[in-house]
């Protein structure tokens, strides 16, 4: 039987499958926070059940941490960290809190310290769990009972979802990154177009992508509504993983790669639908509306169909009119961070553009590491010193601006270019707007203060 | 498992978790009080009207994020029942989970419905679970169809962690091999 990538890391999980019964399906790896998880630890006490495998269970705190260094205000989400803090130290499991050096957010510190490896299973009470199959891991978000099951029992039920390939077919052109390269499929799919199916991401481009390019993209997968999205591991990925702190050693090391180097589409495999899209056409690309999936090339204009009551509403909200450019725009707010784009990459990719430059007066520019080591490594390239030299704000690592639960949110009415995976209607702050962008794109906005593309950044207008 | 009540109507495609509960409300750490925060922002719902168990809407109703706030928001409120076009799949899990029936109707079905409910708001819906029928007003029955295992887990008061801790000696061998 020739199998795809998903097909044989699902057979190997199943524990058991009854006739009309969705499979007890194994989980490998459980990541958790401070949000989605306080609700299932009390599910457990009330049954009176321990945690199956603390050994396998993983949290972190970076939703509603604070990130500029002081102390958290808001009572709520304090009790809200403690209550993971205390459930972490009854139930015995490795928390990486408010002081640890290996701190951030649960989608960057998993592939950091090694847990994400190729072949598991991965869960976490956070859709965008979707960035580990980048490694070639099934990962995908879940809610909270589901959460409440994992720590129980280690497993979970689930329905086979159907497979759907994505293939990208060229060389993404210099200028386009992997951000880009996943915007342009949610504007292909649209914000539901993959919902019910799991994700893998073929074609050259997609093996030309470095894996920090590799996870942007895969994060983003349940933004075109997939359960999760897959990138078969290869020599980048054992490359990338090797030496990390919880990936096994020696010959333990060679024996698992040899087990990695299966873990591909067969030839011949059948998906239940394919997708074609031609990379060398992706252009750097910009969100107009509410959701990830509306979005166009920079230099487009937002769209009029005045049959089409959701970009109707869309454009309200954001103060749009059909037909209008975006290059140009003014914007008050960049915000470069989130699960998407905050490892080294991203920031190397901003300062690049920033570098010598001055922020825009009168704009505001967030630059928030995605983890303790990331903010390492970034200052220690001096990365650090070329954001704040151009005015921009370094900040402590966590979620901040994406979700805007930590205090680190934009006004009613403003604009943001961000880097970060959703422009919901108020996700950034209650009555905010959001464009997203890649790193490139939110740096040459922070320069400017305006809509621009990196491309040009620095020619005479 | 049977709800009849009359029905609110939100219009739109595409309501993501985000609407339906903010995030700034999700600092808690209890399921319940979640109600009143129901789609804070959303003005075009409206909040007077209490007391109906049903809310219809469009395509791809709760996709984003995972947080099953939103369904526990929705049951606090009082809804039992969801009928959308389609649902996004995390949420349409969380649903079931919670007791809140996600109840997926062809366009055609939910028009006939939303135009019934607007010519009379008071007019009473039925979501049966076991035949997996809604009533549509003046016209009978419409089929739906559900997750027939989260159909039996509501139908006979079962919960998945239950069903999945019976497998507990797989599970150990499972993680023997
Ligand atoms: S950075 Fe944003 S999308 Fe990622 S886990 Fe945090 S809140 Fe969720």
């Amino acid at each position: 039987m020739k199998r795809t990538l998903f097909d044989k890391i699902w057979d190997a999980h199943v524990v058991a499958e009854e006739a009309g019964r969705p499979a007890v399906l194994y989980i490998d790896l459980h990541l958790v926070h401070e949000v989605t998880s306080p609700q299932a630890f009390a599910g457990l006490a009330e049954r009176g059940l321990p945690v199956r495998r603390p050994d396998r269970t993983v949290a972190t705190m970076d939703h509603s941490i604070p990130t500029n260094g002081l102390p958290i205000a808001d009572d709520a989400a304090r009790t809200q960290l403690r209550t993971l803090a205390d459930n972490c130290r009854r139930h015995g499991i490795t928390l990486y809190d408010a002081d640890s050096a290996h701190r951030g957010i649960v989608h960057v510190i998993g592939p950091e310290l090694g847990y994400t490896q190729p072949g598991m299973t991965i869960v976490c009470g956070d859709s965008h769990t979707s960035t580990h199959g980048a490694f070639g891991a099934l990962a995908f978000g879940i809610g909270t009972s589901e959460v409440e099951h994992v720590l129980a029992s280690q497993c979970l039920l689930q329905t086979k979802p159907k497979t759907l390939e994505v293939r990208f077919e060229g060389a993404l052109p210099d200028g386009a990154s992997a951000k880009d390269l996943v915007l342009a499929m949610c504007a292909e799919l649209g914000v539901g177009g993959a919902t019910g199916h799991v994700i893998e991401y073929t074609g050259e481009a997609i093996r030309a992508l470095d894996m920090e390019g590799r996870m942007t993209v895969c994060n983003m997968s349940i933004e075109a509504g997939a359960r999760a999205g897959m990138i078969a591991p290869d020599a980048k990925t054992f490359a990338w993983l090797a030496g990390r702190a919880h990936v096994p050693r020696a010959a333990a090391w060679h024996a698992a790669v040899d087990r990695w180097r299966e873990l591909h589409t067969d030839d011949g495999a059948v998906f239940d639908r394919t997708v074609v899209i031609d990379a060398s056409r992706i252009e750097p690309m910009i969100t107009f509306g509410t959701n990830p999936g509306m979005g166009m090339p920079i230099a487009a204009s937002v769209p009029a169909n005045p049959a089409d009551a959701r970009l109707a509403r869309a454009l309200e909200y954001m103060g749009l009119t059909p037909g209008e450019p975006l290059l140009g725009r003014p914007i008050d707010v960049v915000f470069i961070g989130s699960c998407t784009n905050a490892r080294l990459s991203d920031m190397r990719a901003a300062a690049g553009v920033m570098r010598g430059k001055k922020v825009a007066a009168g704009v505001r520019v967030l630059v928030v590491p995605g983890s303790q080591a990331v903010k390492r490594a970034a200052e220690a390239e001096g990365l650090d010193r070329v954001f704040r030299d151009a005015g921009a704000e370094w900040r402590e690592p966590g979620c901040s601006m994406c979700i805007a639960m930590n205090g680190d949110a934009i006004e009613p009415g403003q604009y943001a270019v961000s880097t970060s995976n959703r422009n919901f209607e108020g996700r950034q702050g209650r009555g905010g707007r959001t464009f997203l962008a890649s790193p490139e794109t939110a740096a040459a906005a922070a320069i400017t203060g305006r809509i621009t593309d990196a491309r040009t950044l620095g020619e005479s207008p | 498992m049977n709800v009849t009540s009359h029905a609110v109507v939100l219009p739109g495609d595409d309501i993501d978790t985000d609407q339906i509960i903010p995030a700034r409300f999700l600092k808690g750490t209890r399921k319940t009080g979640l109600g009143e925060h129901l789609f804070a922002d959303w003005p075009a719902f409206r909040r007077h009207e209490r007391g109906a168990r049903i809310l219809v809407t469009g395509h791809n109703f709760g996709c984003g994020s995972s947080r099953e706030h939103a369904p526990w928001a929705l049951v606090d409120w009082g809804f039992r029942a969801v009928i959308a076009r389609s649902f996004a799949d995390i949420f349409r899990q969380n649903a079931t989970k919670n007791g809140l029936l996600p109840v997926a109707l062809p366009e055609a079905a939910c028009v006939r419905l939303e135009l019934a409910l607007q010519a009379n708001p008071a007019l009473p819906v039925t979501v049966d679970l076991a035949s997996e029928r809604v009533s549509l007003p003046d016209a009978g029955w419409i089929a739906f169809s559900i997750d027939p295992f989260a159909k039996h887990c509501l139908l006979n008061g079962l919960d998945e962690l239950s069903y999945i801790l019976t497998f507990s000696d797989r599970i150990t061998a499972h993680e023997q091999r």
